[in-house]
Parts: C-alpha cells; structure tokens; sequence
C-alpha cells in the first residue's frame, strides 16, 4: 500500500473575481522509503502540494489518504494530531521560534505529543546530534547561521520519528556549499529508512533524489525517475 | 499539552517583554493595591473601634451639650447642661444605675519644681465604675470628699511619672494655683483614639470648678450607666424628654444636647466604614476594568506579533486548544502577577498609614478574605478579557499563520 496516495486533489482559490486554480487534478501515490523531488516553475503549485500532503492545507476537491487514512474525513484537531505524529516538515525560511535554544524548539512535536520532560530533552538531544549540532543544543537560534538553523528544522522534523519527511525549498535560503551539506544529510535520513518529500527548482539539488515530479499550472506534468 | 509547560511559555512571553507586561498591569496593581490598602486600614479601625466601646458596654450612655446651627439672622440661644440636669435626671428617670457630670480641660501640674502639662477631668466618685477603670494604688475620692469639697486628686501613671512623685500618696501637687492632695493613682490604661489615659488627673467636680471657673459648669458631659441593656431606649426617651421641659424646647424645635449609646456608635462607625468600603469597591471595580481591557488590548498585539510563533506551532501539532490554553494562562499570568503586585502594594499602604496616623492603631490587618478576593479577581480578569484574543489565536489557520509577514 502506498503511503501517500492523492486522487483528482484540485485547490481552488478565490482572489476577486479571479480562480487560481493551485492544483488542478492532481494523482500522486509515493511508496514507504520514497526520496522524491518536486520541481516546476514559481507559481506552479509546488508549495500547495507541499501543504495539503502535510495536512496544513485541505484540499478543495479530491481525496488523500495518508498511511491508510482518509485526511478529508479529518477535524482540525486531528490533522493537528496527524501532523505531530506523521509529518515532519521543513521550510525554507526555518520557521524556528525566535530567542527560543535549539534544544527546545526540536522538543515542540514533543511537547504537544504528550512526552514527559526528561524523555523530551534526551529525544531532542538525540535529533540534534544526528543532524551534527550536539555542540550548538543551548545556542538560541538567532545566534546560528542559516545552515545550523536549517539543521535545528531538521532535527525538530524527524524527532517525533514521522513517517514522512516534507522539505519545501530546504535550501532555497542557503549558499551552495551549505546546501550540499543540507542536501547530504536528506540522504543519510532516506539511507536510513526515511521517506523524503523535497520540493526544488534547481535540478542539481534534485539529482539527489530518486524520482522528480514536475507540475505545471498545478498538473502533475511529468513523473520519472532520476537517470543515475 | 499539560498545565505548567504553558504557564513555562508564559513566564518566558512575559519576561521576554517585562517593560510591557508591567505597565499592562498596572490597571491590576492599582486596583489590586486600593482594595487591600483600604480593606486593611478600615479593618484596623473597626477592629480599634469596636474594642474601645465594647469595653464600655451596652448600658453606657453619654448626654452631651449640642451646638444648634441656626440660620443668618437668628438669635443663637446659648447651650447649657449642668450638672442640675444630670441630678434632675437621676432622681426622675428610673432605670439609672449611676451618673457622674465630667467635665474636660487642660492646667499645668506642678510639683516641687517639675512642672508638666495635663488634662484634668472633673467628676463624681462613681466616674471609675461607670467607665470601668480601677484605681491601682491609695483610692478614688468619695462622696464625703465630693460634699466637702475637698481638694484631692488621682493622678495617671504617666503624671506620677512626669512630676517624678515616688510614691504619690499624700503628696500636694498645685493644679493651675490650686494645691491639691494626691490620694489615690489610676491603672495603667494606654492610649485610646488619640487620648493618653495614663496622663490625666481626676478631681472633685466641684473642685474643677475652682480650676476652670464658673461658667465651665454650664456645659458639661453626663456619663450614666442603666440598671439593665434592656432599658436603654426607655432611659433614653425619658431623659430626651426631661431635659426638652427643663430646656423649654417646644414643638419640633430640635434638641441641644446629644445622646449618645454604644449600640449607635457601633452602627455610626461600622456604616461610615462600609460607605468608605463601598466607594473604594466602585473604584476597583473601574480600575480593574481598565487593567482588564489593557490586559486584552496587550494580548491581542501579542497574538497579532506571535502569528508566526502560533503557525509554527501548529504545524508541529498543536491543537486549539493547546493554544487557547497557552494564550489564556499568559493573560492570567499576566492579571495575576498584577495581583501579586498589588497585594504587596496596598499591605504596604496599609502599614504605611497605619504608622502615620497618630495614636495606637492596631497593625494593618489584611484578612484572608481580602487576599482570596484580590487574587480570584485577578484571576477572573485573566481569564474574562483573557478569552478572546487566546480564541482568535486558537482559530488562526496554520497556513495563513505561517505565512504572515
Ligand atoms: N492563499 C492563497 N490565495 C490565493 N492564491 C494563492 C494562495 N496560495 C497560493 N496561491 C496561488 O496558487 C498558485 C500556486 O502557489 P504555490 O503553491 O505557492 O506555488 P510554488 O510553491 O510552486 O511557487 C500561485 O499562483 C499562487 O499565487
Ligand atoms: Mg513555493
């Protein structure tokens, strides 16, 4: 079965008398351990496809089943639920909480889990070693530079071990070395059984995945594998 | 999400803006400080009060001259109660246990070459019984001195102190330029609103008469005591309408003397304090109101700030309710924290006037009662004005949250 399974998901919005149709019938099925690359132009739906897998967003149309569950059916408060156990997403402005240490922003899906304080700290701790910032855990994140904060994002992602891992243009405010330093650590997550959901425009940050998806005027234009 | 792990995030918000939260909550603390400052005086007073007169019982009744305000023009009729009154009333009006006239002034003591300013009360030998005194050492004068009008007197402690007599007794001491033997020393009494009971010395009537002239004898106080509590509206009445024939006051002309009982000094006092309670409560009332819609005012700029805080956390898998609470319990914190404040505040007002005011007002008292009021208020405004800006962040979607600039 697949993990994440899309059908016919249109997003509609209405601006003024205008229809901008963000998805536009889109299918979609991604297997357990997936590293899949979503590319196409600026304004082409990409963010929006992000969101609604993440269950940030509700599809207009259309239905989306996620790990055997139908998301439509879903209140509020349970996709809020949903996104604390399955989702571990990772955006390109870090969304971190300001004057907050890197410590405590990675136990938030924690805390809202339920976790106990102590398990919390050492689960925290455990995320950001792997990302490699075992040395920076007490530094607010405003003392980081963007590649570290990026790191803390990520280790908030996967410290509530998610089923997937959603990243909307993880490296889009990074330089390029810092990127493939970012880039490098998706892949140890995916060797490591982690199914990777990465949207890019830069062909050379998608050559890292294993499949690219190209949306066009929110449609699924093109789907294959990345040539190795 | 647990309790504390919010109230953690509201400590931090705060602290996070401590300029901001304090002057948010002021309106609290203002109103917070008012109600215990005001609650612990009157609390004081009434405790001071309600001791001075209880001591004197429910049968003790004072009849004091009245000046009368008359309009421009008129003749002022002048006033006068003597002591003809005071025995006019002990041989008509039944029910009356003892009377003594008193009557108040302030003379020179003078002995050997010390020499000390004083009040001097003159008055009958039933004085001490009628206000529950005693004499400490020698005696208090008695009928026979009173008939013979002889010049003796009973000094407080402080007076013996003062003039340094040693032992008093049977020493003579000048009064103004009146010689007069000490036979006996009052007990130790202390101070009682504004009045030193320690230093004063009593005398004869008549003989206090010699001291402050004549005329003095034309306006003096009467101090009885009824045979029974039961009676005292009777006596009253009685009195009242004795002393309005001997008087000549006729028709609805009003009274020129006063009467006083315990019972209404109780009650005069007890709703002069609860007016002054209830004033202040109006006050509060306002000023936590205002501390309310500060409080409201300053959540509804936090959320609008936080936006993005609130996106992030909902995209990790906060639920409303989650973020109801953690907006909530910041509100709460916050009138909370003004309550604190002001409590300390208004106990520290409260000790503060209590010191400045002469005489031996009781230390402030603030009653638990007040505390419990003054931090469940705090609590109500947290959450009442609390609600809904903690609601407008709780419904705020994780997208448009997430994307506000
Ligand atoms: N909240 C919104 N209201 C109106 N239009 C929107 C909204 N969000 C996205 N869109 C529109 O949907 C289209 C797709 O946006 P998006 O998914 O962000 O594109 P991408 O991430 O590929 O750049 C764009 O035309 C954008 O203007
Ligand atoms: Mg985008």
């Amino acid at each position: 079965m697949a993990l994440i399974k899309l059908q016919a998901v249109r997003k509609i919005y209405e601006v003024g008398t205008e229809t901008v149709r963000a998805l536009d019938g889109v299918d979609l099925e991604i297997q357990r351990g997936g590293y899949v690359a979503i590319m196409g132009a600026s304004g082409s739906g990409k963010s929006t496809l992000m969101n609604v897998v993440g269950c940030l967003d509700r599809p207009t149309t259309g239905s989306y089943v996620l790990n055997g569950t139908a998301v439509e059916e879903l209140s509020d408060d349970e996709l809020a639920a949903v996104r604390n156990r399955e989702i571990g997403f990772v955006f390109q402005t870090f969304n971190l909480l300001a004057r907050t240490k890197a410590l405590a922003n990675v136990e938030l899906p924690l805390t809202y889990a339920g976790v106990s304080r102590k398990e919390r700290r050492e689960r925290a701790a455990d995320a950001l070693e792997r990302v490699g910032l075992a040395d920076r855990m007490n530094h607010q994140t405003n003392e980081l530079s963007g590649g570290q904060r990026q790191r803390v994002a990520v280790a908030r992602a996967l410290v509530n071990n998610p089923s997937i891992l959603l990243a909307d243009e993880p490296t889009g405010n990074l330089d390029s070395a810092t990127s493939n330093e970012i880039m490098a650590l998706f892949d140890k997550l995916h060797l490591t059984g982690n199914t990777v959901l990465l949207v890019t425009h830069e062909p050379d940050i998608a050559e890292h995945s294993h499949r690219q998806i190209v949306l066009h005027d929110g449609k699924l234009v093109e789907d294959r594998k990345t040539p190795r | 999400m647990i309790v504390t792990e919010n109230f953690r995030i509201a400590l931090r918000a705060l602290w996070a803006n401590k300029m901001r939260s304090m002057l948010t909550t002021l309106g609290i603390i203002i109103g917070v400080a008012a109600v215990i400052g005001v609650v612990s005086i009157v609390q004081g007073l009434q405790v001071l009060l309600t001791r001075q007169f209880e001591g004197l019982g429910a049968n003790f009744m004072i009849v004091q001259p009245r000046q009368q305000f008359s309009g421009p023009g008129m003749v002022q009729k002048p006033v006068r109660l003597t002591w003809d009154d005071g025995l006019a009333i002990r041989d008509a009006v039944a029910g009356i246990d003892m009377i003594t006239p008193q009557m108040f002034g302030s003379s020179q003591a003078k002995y050997r070459d010390r020499a000390h300013g004083t009040f001097v009360i003159g008055v009958n030998q039933d004085w001490p019984e009628v206000h529950d005194f005693s004499v400490e050492i020698g005696r208090f004068f008695n009928k026979v001195d009173l008939d013979r009008r002889q010049k003796v007197a009973v000094v407080g402690l402080d007076v013996v102190d003062e003039l340094r007599l040693g032992n008093p007794i049977g020493k003579e001491m000048t009064l103004g330029t009146l010689p007069v033997t000490i036979v006996g020393v009052m007990e130790k009494k202390g101070q009682s609103l504004g009045q030193n009971l320690d230093d004063l010395v009593f005398v004869p009537f008549e003989t206090a008469l010699g001291i402050f002239g004549r005329r003095a004898a034309e306006q003096v106080q009467l101090r009885l005591r009824t045979t029974s509590t039961n009676n005292v509206d009777q006596v009253r009445e009685e009195i009242r309408q004795l002393l309005r024939r001997r008087h000549q006051i006729v028709g609805d002309d009003p009274d020129d003397f006063q009467i006083i009982v315990q019972d209404e000094i109780l009650e005069q006092t007890t709703q002069l304090l609860g007016t002054v309670t209830f004033v202040v409560a109006g006050i509060v009332g306002i000023a936590l109101l205002v501390g309310g819609i500060g409080i409201m005012n300053i959540m509804l700029v936090s959320v609008t700030e936080r936006t993005r805080e609130i996106g992030i956390r909902k995209s990790v898998g906060a639920r409303r309710q989650d973020i109801l609470l953690q907006f909530l319990i910041e509100a709460v914190t916050l009138s909370l924290l003004g309550g604190a404040i002001g409590l300390a505040l208004g106990y520290g007002i409260g000790r503060l006037a209590t010191n400045l005011i002469p005489g031996d007002l009781p230390p402030a008292v603030v009653p638990l009662w007040a505390i419990a009021l003054a931090f469940g208020f705090s609590t109500a405004v947290g959450v009442f004005f609390g609600i809904y800006p903690a609601s407008k962040a709780a419904r705020l979607d994780p997208i448009d949250a997430l994307r506000y600039e």
